[in-house]
């Protein structure tokens, strides 16, 4: 495939702690990580997906100035961005393996209709919904 | 921030138990004044009205999707009187629980391929007064009035 989505971003207050949380405890691997300055370009990708990364931003200026930086940060920290979801072929035995790795998890795996679920949170904010792929 | 979130979502996990300010504060790891104040200020409502939010929102899919009695999910929801519970629903959404099952057994929906929290919280009451006062203004009938005055403005 050669068209689709490339990136997709989402904002973190400590790119240093992102990158530990999504490489040492979840799994990714790093894409880019390149610095201009103070800037930042940061991606992972799923191991199983190398078409697509996940940006690992910090808003910060010259992106946005310092007030919005400080907004943008609050609202993720609030758990108010939109929803993210990973798939994984078992939910209970990733929900183990994270959660050793100390991953905050906000649900414990629930089966409903037939499918199990759970939550986690970065520690950005972001929340994570970790859903077992159908059969 | 996100030590608040930490606490709100303890709610989210727990809905059914008691959460008086103090338990959430220590959740937090703060004052139970700096709590109060903080979290109504970063979500917009206080904290105990939340957790009646989320009460009503997980009783209207258990009223939804299973076969339960009204009196089971009165107390799974984390309610000690199947009156209480049936009062605050109707102040709540406007209609009582079996009024609520009834209308959705009649509807169809589409909400497999929705995961299952977000379906929750698009159908959480939108609980932006207290609820004492939404009865005081369902009984004077000024609410429509008011909400109309909102969209104008």
């Amino acid at each position: 495939m050669t068209q689709g989505v490339g990136v997709a971003g989402i904002y973190v207050h400590d790119q240093d702690e992102a990158l530990d949380f999504y490489v040492e405890k979840l799994g990714f691997q790093v894409h880019t990580d390149a610095r201009n300055g103070d800037y930042r370009w940061l991606t992972v990708q799923h191991p199983d997906q190398p078409s697509l990364q996940l940006g690992l931003f910090k808003p910060q200026p010259p992106t946005v100035d310092e007030a919005t930086a400080q907004t943008l940060n609050e609202v993720v920290a609030k758990g108010a961005m939109p929803p993210l979801i990973l798939v994984v072929d078992d939910c209970r035995a990733a929900y183990d393996r994270f959660r050793q790795r100390g991953v905050e998890f906000t649900q414990e795996p629930i089966e409903r209709f037939g499918n199990v679920d759970a939550n986690f949170r970065d520690p950005s904010g972001n929340g994570w919904k970790m859903i077992e792929a159908r059969g | 921030m996100r030590r608040l979130l930490r606490a709100r979502d303890r709610m989210d996990a727990a809905s059914h138990e008691e959460w008086p300010v103090a338990r959430l504060a220590s959740v937090s790891g703060v004052s139970e004044a700096h709590f109060a104040r903080s979290f109504k200020q970063a979500f917009g409502l206080p904290p105990h009205r939340y957790l009646l939010t989320r009460r009503i929102e997980r009783a209207s899919a258990l009223l939804r999707d299973t076969d339960l009695a009204v009196t089971d999910i009165a107390f799974q929801t984390g309610w000690n009187s199947l009156g209480t519970f049936g009062r605050i629903f109707r102040d709540i959404t406007g209609e009582s629980p079996s009024e609520l099952r009834s209308r959705e057994l009649r509807g169809s929906h589409q909400l497999e391929e929705v995961p299952h929290c977000f379906v929750s919280a698009a159908h959480r009451p939108d609980l932006n007064i207290a609820v004492s006062e939404k009865r005081r203004r369902d009984a004077g009938g000024i609410g429509d009035g008011e909400a109309d005055e909102k969209e104008v403005s």
